[in-house]
């Protein structure tokens, strides 16, 4: 028999995809039956704690362990950062200790003596000219003949604006349980990549990958954070094996995690916009630069402009600064929020120069980017849903009285192609079914789609699918970054489930006297095609297997996405805020956001990755900044009380639009984890400005910010 | 955090005796919700953790004669489902629901809020109450924008009270004991600028537990708490203000103002008090008297937007207790 068309059925055909699935383990997840890797406990488990650096810049000249060995209670002490280590960043790790109890090893971590010799430092890079020798000048990108440009436009308009360093601020912590015992290792971590990380933990301390066994039923946030085993898994494993194999459970504290498990490079330009009157963008002119840590970095020269990519005379700069700083990993969308805000403030900022309505500015000016028509029908959703003719004013002329509304565009685009995935399916003589990947569900409603494609292509319901996800034993699948995760796992269940089937119907056809390319797989039955009573139950048919159970295996391959998958979305956000213009507070009202994502699985968990997409904006938009201190070099605010995140009641109204047309749903599955977090920071702050007629140059947009840019000056 | 010895006592008596000489030795434990944090951070490493929720006397909020009596270990919660409160005292009302956390609004009480400690990120990293190095202050020359703009130094934390500022407008007394007896402190006493690291942010002393509050009877004033928060959820206040005005049909008899998060204790605002006495307040009225407020203020390096949102504050706690009932 050839093989099978896996291609995914038609709209209308479509019986469970499509539909409004609520995720499988919500359940489990609210009441608390559902286990976190912190939430792992193993007979005979040690605690074990970490000695932090409190230089941002420091020489280890000697660690003195003795004492902390010596206390009660302590079973092993490793030394992380020995004699001569040079520390680049706070909170850097020195030494860990294994204890029976998480009081005695954060004790004997006191107990540890750790001579430093104290280097200078520098945190900040707010203040490109501060920077100095620490400047890395990325090199030019020049498109055309930007300075004739220049001279031709009708109009130039300048700005500078900023985004600082965000955290992931995971709300479950970096860490693991995990036991050396003899020659393997089992492991719980916190990961986005659970058949990858055991490989990871495997090379850094030289033992084959094959003797790691990777679990993790769910994880609390990584946002990109939570990809490879990183020096306190290591440490952990180390800590285990000296304490004679007994499990050790290692995650960071609150501190620790803001300063050192991952961050978002800040990202700082000067803008200059020529145009023509009618709003037309002939000029670029940027001179960006930012800070990932210890490596300089920010936003790439070839990331500027963003979407309008095709801008045709540019030229652009940027510039890393180094800073001892914890350092930078992918954070949701790496570096599109911040590229997305450089650009859409200073489209604003010209629109506003040349009195236009900015909804007019950025449809003009779509042309520059991949897809107009996209871009174009969904501003014209956004603005609808927004009520935009209702609601926009020109710039600062928002009316009487203290509290100032106004509205504001953002734009994003992302890619989201599947990533490599195998999936094995088992179809058991009683009928039960299980569908195995290495996987993980990043809350992203993973699991979920699994079931449903399985259960779509068997013909089953959603609750009859076993999804079994997060164990390397698993077939391979990949990390969850890039937002490829949807693709990756659609595609591999789709094809291993379709071959296993095709196996049921081979076994089932004599039985119903057809042949099996005769049969299809509906409604719990196996029935002839276009005959229904000539059928058997599932579990009828089931039964035809005898004793062996039928395993198949399906792959994706990025490379050969059939048509199953692509990549490339847009998405438009339009934020309407409020701002008290006496107290500079700002309050959001509302977020719109339309997004096209190909083919969608389940409506419901899609929205609510838009959902907690934009209340990430939000935060990013009105509060969240890692605030440094130059005098002590550290981390002020590594905490949840003054590095501050939304609540329910700073949300305001957030719409949801999913752009789901006949043509989008041909493309095929696309992610949708990355995309929607990137224009709301735009379109907030472009609202406020919108509303207080003057631009705010830096986000977060804080009171002391707000009332800075009304009286004119810089905060 | 440091091991340490814990005791239960159901009466009085016997939690101040077990209570230290020195600050250190002995911290009160009630809500926790600050104590746990600066136990696990190291901030404070008390031998000894005295656990008062247990003392039944230490309880409850009374109608008396004189006035409210709360009981130091009346949780946020509790207060804010007193009808008295939620009528008669809506500038303390206000000041509680300030605090956006249901965990802690039904641990944290009464007590616990005016004596917990300061929240300066330099304070909580170890660098002290003055948060000094080498002799000058990490605060002036650092990171500042939530910090002091009135006190002049050395201290420049704001407290951290949600409660005070509105005690303080309102005249409330508060009750401290110890095991040689008891005293009785206006709470604006209570609140003090301390000039070193040794020193504390308020009166108790290391013997002392703050037992009770008494506020006077609201018969013929106006109260009102006003607070500029950049979050809605759980968030200090950027700056706030409590009101009481002593009214004479619609003219202000006698008034308090002050100003909380803006200085090391709760800020009386005099001149704004004297400029009201005799007026009737008026949205023109009400902003004289948030200018005079903040007449004195000395911010520092990032804080100048605070000397506006004081202002503000000032104003609108003025505008709602006009509003309110006398």
């Amino acid at each position: 028999m050839s093989e099978p068309n896996y291609r995914w059925p038609a709209r209308d055909k479509r019986r469970v995809m499509g539909t409004r699935v609520n995720r499988i383990d919500g359940p489990a997840k609210v009441s608390g039956r559902g286990k976190y890797g912190s939430d792992i406990n193993q007979p005979g488990m040690l605690f074990a704690a970490l000695l932090t650096c409190p230089h941002a810049h420091a020489r280890v000249r000697s660690v003195d362990i003795k004492e902390a060995q010596a206390l009660k209670g302590v079973t092993a002490v490793e030394v992380m950062s020995g004699p001569g280590t040079v520390i680049q960043w706070a909170g850097t790790e020195v030494a860990a200790v294994a204890a029976l109890t998480e009081e005695i090893a954060r004790d004997a971590v006191r107990r540890i003596k750790v001579d430093y010799e104290v280097l200078s430092h520098a945190v900040k890079e707010e203040d490109l000219k501060a920077a100095g020798g620490r400047s890395k000048p990325a090199g030019e990108v020049l498109v055309g003949d930007p300075d004739d440009a220049f001279k031709k436009a009708d109009v130039i308009s300048e700005g500078e604006y900023g985004i600082p360093v965000l955290q992931h601020c995971c709300l479950e912590p970096h860490g693991q349980v995990v036991m050396w015992k003899g020659d393997t290792i089992e492991y719980w971590p916190s990961t986005q990549n659970v058949s990858g990380i055991g490989g990871d933990l495997a090379q850094s301390l030289s033992i084959p990958a094959a003797n790691v066994h990777v679990r993790q039923d769910h994880v609390g946030g990584g946002f990109g954070s939570k990809f490879s085993a990183d020096r306190w898994g290591v440490v952990a494993a180390k800590l285990s094996k000296a304490s004679g194999g007994r499990p050790v459970k290692l995650f960071l504290d609150r501190r620790t995690e803001l300063e050192i498990a991952g961050s978002r490079p800040s990202g700082f330009a000067r803008i200059r916009l020529g145009a023509r009157k009618d709003g037309t963008i002939i000029a670029w002119e940027s001179q960006s630069w930012g800070t990932s840590g210890p490596g300089g970095g920010g936003v790439a020269a070839t990331q500027l402009p963003y979407v309008f990519v095709n801008i045709p005379n540019k030229r652009v700069n940027h510039t890393g600064v180094i800073t001892h700083t914890g350092p930078a990993r992918a954070w949701r969308a790496p570096n599109h929020p911040q590229a997305s805000f450089l650009t859409c403030c200073a489209i604003e900022d010209l629109a506003a120069k040349l009195n236009l309505d900015p909804l007019e500015v950025f449809d003009r000016n779509f042309q520059y980017t991949a897809r107009p028509e996209v871009y174009r029908a969904q501003l014209r959703k956004a603005a609808e849903l927004s009520e935009w003719e209702k609601l926009w004013h020109p710039r600062g002329q928002a009316g009487p009285g203290p509290v100032k509304r106004g509205l504001g565009i953002g734009v994003a685009t992302w890619g989201g192609l599947g990533h490599a995935s195998d999936c094995r399916t088992t179809i058991h003589p009683d009928g039960s079914v299980e569908v195995e990947l290495g996987s993980q569900d990043l809350g992203t409603g993973t699991r979920t789609v699994i079931a449903m494609v399985a259960a779509e292509t068997l013909g089953l319901s959603v609750g009859q699918i076993q999804v079994k996800i997060g164990d390397n034993r698993y077939p391979p699948s990949g990390g969850s970054g890039g937002s490829t995760t949807v693709g990756g796992v659609a595609v591999s269940t789709r094809k291993s489930t379709m071959n296993a089937l095709q196996k049921l119907l081979e076994a089932v056809a004599p039985a119903l006297g057809v042949s099996a390319d005769q049969l299809e797989a509906v409604d719990g039955r196996i029935q002839v095609r276009g005959n229904p009573a000539k059928s058997l139950t599932w579990k009828a048919a089931c039964q035809k297997l005898g004793v062996k159970p039928i395993v198949e295996m399906g792959r994706n391959d990025p490379k050969n996405p059939m048509g199953m998958i692509s990549q490339g979305v847009g998405g438009i956000q339009i934020a309407d805020v409020s701002v008290d213009v006496e107290t500079g507070v700002v309050k959001l009202n509302r977020l719109v956001a339309v997004q096209d994502c190909g083919l969608i699985i389940n409506p419901k968990t899609a929205e609510s990755q838009v959902y907690g997409a934009c209340i990430m904006s939000i935060c990013g938009a009105l509060f969240e900044e890692r605030i440094m201190c130059q005098q002590t070099g550290r981390f002020l605010n590594a905490d949840m009380e003054f590095y501050k995140l939304a609540g329910i009641d700073d949300i305001g109204e957030i719409i949801v639009h999913l752009d789901i047309t006949p043509e989008h749903d041909a493309r095929g599955v696309i992610g949708l984890g990355e995309p929607p977090v990137v224009p709301g920071i735009a379109a907030i702050a472009n609202a406020v400005a919108n509303a207080i007629g003057v631009r705010v140059p830096r986000v977060p947009l804080t009171p002391d910010r707000v009332l800075a840019a009304l009286e004119g000056r810089r905060a | 955090m440091q091991a340490f010895e814990y005791a239960s006592p159901t009466t009085l008596k016997e939690a101040l005796s077990l209570l230290g000489e020195r600050w250190g030795e002995v911290d009160v434990l009630a809500g926790g919700t600050d104590l746990l944090s600066l136990m696990k951070d190291y901030v404070h490493t008390p031998k000894r953790v005295v656990n008062i929720k247990g003392i039944a006397e230490l309880g409850g909020i009374r109608r008396t004669p004189a006035g409210l009596r709360i009981g130091a270990t009346v949780t946020l919660d509790e207060l804010l489902a007193s009808p008295v409160v939620r009528t008669e005292y809506p500038s303390l009302w206000t000041a509680a629901d300030g605090v956006r956390s249901p965990q802690i609004r039904n641990m944290g009480t009464v007590g616990g809020d005016l004596c917990q400690r300061p929240r300066c990120w330099y304070f909580r990293l170890g660098y002290g109450l003055l948060a000094q190095k080498d002799g000058t202050s990490l605060v002036v020359n650092g990171e500042n924008k939530y910090h002091a703009i009135f006190g002049g130094g050395p201290a420049y934390f704001v407290s951290a009270s949600s409660l005070g500022p509105a005690l303080v407008a309102l005249g409330a007394k508060v009750r401290l004991a110890s095991a040689s007896g008891a005293r009785e402190l206006s709470v604006e006493e209570f609140f003090v600028i301390p000039k070193s690291d040794a020193e504390r942010e308020i009166a108790l002393r290391p013997n002392e537990i703050l037992t009770e509050i008494l506020v006077p009877p609201a018969t013929g004033v106006r109260n009102a708490t006003y607070e500029v928060r950049h979050k809605e959820a759980l968030d200090w206040p950027l700056a706030t203000a409590s009101v009481t005005l002593r009214m004479k049909g619609a003219t202000v008899e006698s008034a308090r103002v002050v100003m909380g998060h803006v200085a090391p204790i709760p800020w009386v605002a005099r001149e704004a008090e004297r400029l009201l006495a005799g007026k009737t307040i008026t949205e023109e009225v009400a902003e004289q008297a948030g200018k005079a407020a903040v007449a004195g203020a000395r911010p520092l390096s990032q804080n100048g937007y605070k000397v506006r949102l004081a202002q503000v504050a000032v104003k609108r706690a003025l505008l709602a207790a006009a509003r309110g009932k006398a």
